[in-house]
């Protein structure tokens, strides 16, 4: 599904390496997590597979399904099933949430050549799906996460990646701020998405939310690189001796 | 709950409509087709003589000429205002044609064949339905013909003449005067007499001055007591000659305890030379009465390098002379290459209302500087003014407002909401306002915020699948809602994908 390869990475206004040769490859229907402390890069290799300005590839290739993704224009990744879930979703005030859905959408459809969803047909789809978010009819009409809890806007997040039904979804740093409650939610919602031709890539902190949604490869990440790679035992290890062993392995 | 998801419904759907619309027209200015049609034009440049051709072809009576005449004298002695935040090289008033006309005009068609086709063509491109056009074109027995569709009343005005207005007759059963000012002054003197230029007075400012000495034709409409005009009333206005000045004057009385709600569309064709514009509308509010003015103004902006463009200087104001009288305002501004602005409220009567609803956008090299002024004369009187500015490109966008409590304006209310948008980092943003409380039981409230277009937001919408441009119409309509909600629905449809278009090019 995503091979990464050897994927170096700099910021583009200043000379600062960030990505320095990252190798990963995520398998169809397989849930990958990837862990590490703060600054090792993470969330900049989410911000680059889904084509956010600011960074430039100076090395190695990433590719969905065979398509090059570094290529494409960050709504051609959407459209070609890449998903990412914002650690701080974005607001958009005066734009409902259900106007904002329905336009992404119809234009993922659009790209792809279908048939855009009629008014009727996709209240019915979102209307059951927001059900199981527990997210109510108020909510889908307010602006785009305007004034929503830190828990109403992840949920929300699960929402648009079920309306979407990507391929290939990013959940950056998912579980941050929420509590127990919320964190299950989110975790449910995820779960009840899992199937054979979706594949997740999980960006966390801490092993708690992997205890929802279970992963089947852990990767560590410090420092630009791929450290290690194990089964779930590795999240646990990180929860019980922290990154501090590891790192040190490493040296 | 049922009935607020219908809303979110039509809403939804007036959203993807705008971005088909954007995609269809690819970004470019849509009324930019010019019309090939025989002209009779007067000479060019003004003075007396011009005034009482475009007086005499217009069969209009003597108080007329002379009073078009003295608007003249006076104007003659005045200078043009220079305090507006706009810079344009100086217009040379001589230099244009201020009356031209349709050839196809003089003899009345028998049928839609003997009917320039080229003006109907231009009808089409309009958006304008067959019947209507046939009624526009002034086909003899086009009334008769039943219509289909929408029910909107609509006069056209191409160049200087009003060529049609449709639903006459209906709109006669209702006793709603429906016509162009031309016809109005041969018909109903009494009327025109009584109400003309009492809001906008002849002596007003220089170009409304000049705009009653040489306007050539307009729309005018007379609700009678206690009637609800039973459709939309609608005016298109079109320049198409080429260094023709348009002076349309629109009269709207709206007698006690009526009610009217009142559409005007303006496009224009490319020309690489500007266009002058300076039009008049008086509005009259009688007692208990209510009328909605609403503005899609789509003039030629000009091209991306600043050539060309319609200069738009308009005086448009709003009397509510009565008790319990309503105005609401509600313009979107586009087009131009020079936008001067102020559609006014002067609430005489006590407990009246006045309300402007406005989008501003200015993108390339267009300059705008609109706002709104409210009089409060009588009791009770409030206002509300929601203003949204939006620039792009090299573009400079001015609000500029009047709020005045007059000593007699008791427990009145003013509240203002003005709001600036930045897309890029070349333009600007300018909020001008003016407040004068004249008594201590008035309250006046006024927010202003500027705020940029963020890439995070852009990149939100892209990673959801939107395009850049539709991510920019997206974000830029939110910023817009509440004065698209202010707009009839047909409108607000028109708007939006508007808004969208006048952005195209401003990212990346």
């Amino acid at each position: 599904m995503l091979e990464i390869k050897n994927l170096h990475v700099k910021l583009e206004e200043e000379d600062k390496q960030i990505l320095k040769g990252v190798n990963l490859t995520v398998g169809a229907g397989q849930v990958h997590a990837i862990m590490g402390p703060n600054g090792s890069g993470k969330s900049t290799l989410s911000y680059v597979l889904s084509g956010r300005g600011g960074y430039e590839v100076t090395e190695g290739a990433a590719t969905l399904n065979g398509t090059d993704l570094l290529d494409l224009e960050p709504e051609e990744r959407a459209a070609a099933g890449l998903f990412l879930a914002f650690q701080y979703p974005v607001e958009i005030p005066g734009v409902g949430n259900m106007t904002f859905l329905r336009t992404a959408v119809n234009a993922q459809r659009k790209a792809r050549g279908e048939d855009e969803l009629s008014a009727t047909d996709f209240l019915k789809v979102i209307r059951a799906k927001a059900k199981d978010l527990q997210i109510d009819a108020e909510m889908l009409k307010r602006p785009v996460n305007v004034g929503f809890s830190g828990g109403e806007k992840k949920r929300n997040e699960i929402l648009q990646m079920a309306m979407l039904e990507p391929k290939m979804c990013i959940l950056d740093e998912t579980d941050s701020g929420l509590d127990v409650d919320a964190m299950k939610l989110v975790a449910d919602g995820v779960n009840a998405l899992r199937d054979a031709g979706r594949s997740f890539l999980v960006i966390t902190h801490y092993q708690r939310l992997l205890d929802h949604i279970k992963p089947d490869v852990v990767h560590i990440m410090a420092d630009g690189k791929i450290i290690k790679t194990g089964g779930p035992e590795l999240a646990l290890e990180v929860e019980n001796n922290g990154y501090a062993d590891l790192l040190e392995e490493r040296v | 709950m049922t009935a607020l998801d219908n809303q979110t419904e039509v809403r939804d759907g007036v959203d993807r409509e705008t971005v088909e619309t954007v995609q269809s027209m690819a970004g470019t200015y849509k009324y930019g087709w010019n019309t090939d049609i025989e002209m009779d034009y007067a000479p060019k440049g003004v003075n007396t003589d011009i005034v009482r051709l475009i007086s005499g072809k217009n069969e209009e009576p003597e108080w007329m000429t002379d009073w078009r005449l003295s608007a003249y004298a006076r104007w003659e002695k005045m200078t043009e205002p220079t305090w507006a935040m706009v810079h344009y090289p100086p217009i040379d008033y001589q230099d244009q044609y201020y009356y031209a006309r349709p050839k196809s005009m003089d003899v009345k068609p028998k049928s839609l064949d003997d009917v320039d086709p080229k003006l109907l063509a231009t009808y089409e491109k309009l958006g304008i339905p067959l019947k209507e056009q046939m009624v526009l074109a002034g086909v003899e027995g086009a009334e008769d013909v039943p219509a289909e569709g929408r029910k909107v009343a609509v006069d056209a005005v191409f160049d200087s003449v009003s060529v049609g207005t449709t639903f006459q007759a209906e709109l006669k059963k209702a006793g709603v005067i429906f016509c162009s000012i031309s016809e109005a002054i041969r018909e109903h003197p009494e009327l025109v007499k009584k109400y003309l230029g009492t809001v906008v007075p002849p002596s007003d400012n220089f170009f409304a001055t000049l705009n009653s000495a040489v306007f050539s034709d307009g729309s005018f409409v007379y609700v009678p007591p206690g009637v609800r005009c039973p459709m939309e009333l609608s005016t298109y206005f079109r320049i198409n000659a080429e260094n023709t000045g348009q002076f349309e004057r629109t009269l709207i009385i709206a007698d006690k305890g009526s009610y009217v709600s009142y559409l005007e569309g303006c496009t224009a064709p490319k020309r690489d030379t500007t266009q002058l514009h300076a039009a008049v509308v008086e509005i009259i509010i009688e007692e208990d009465a209510e009328v909605k003015y609403s503005t899609v103004q789509n003039w030629y902006p000009g091209d991306e390098n600043g050539k060309g463009g319609i200069f738009n200087f308009v005086t448009k104001r709003a009397d509510c002379r009565g008790d319990r009288a309503k105005v609401m305002w509600t313009q979107v501004e586009t087009g131009s290459a020079v936008t001067w602005k102020y559609p006014s409220c002067i609430l005489r009567g006590d407990d009246s209302q006045g309300e402007f609803y406005s989008i501003a956008i200015a993108n390339n090299y267009q300059q705008a500087d609109t706002g709104t002024k409210m009089v409060h004369l009588g009791k009770n009187t409030k206002s509300r003014i929601v203003s949204k500015g939006i620039s792009a490109g090299k573009a400079q966008n001015t609000y500029r407002g009047l709020v005045s409590m007059h000593p007699k304006a008791k427990n009145s209310r003013n509240y203002t909401q003005c709001d600036s948008l930045l897309i890029g980092g070349d333009c600007g943003a300018h909020t001008v306002p003016y407040i004068e409380v004249r008594n201590n039981s008035s309250r006046v409230e006024h927010e202003a915020t500027t705020s940029k277009v963020d890439d995070d937001q852009l990149f939100y919408c892209r990673q959801r699948g939107m395009d850049e441009e539709e991510a920019v119409a997206l974000v830029v309509n939110g910023f817009c809602r509440e004065v698209l909600q202010a707009l009839p629905m047909e409108f607000a449809m028109e708007a939006q994908a508007l808004v969208a278009i006048s952005l195209e090019g401003s990212v990346g």
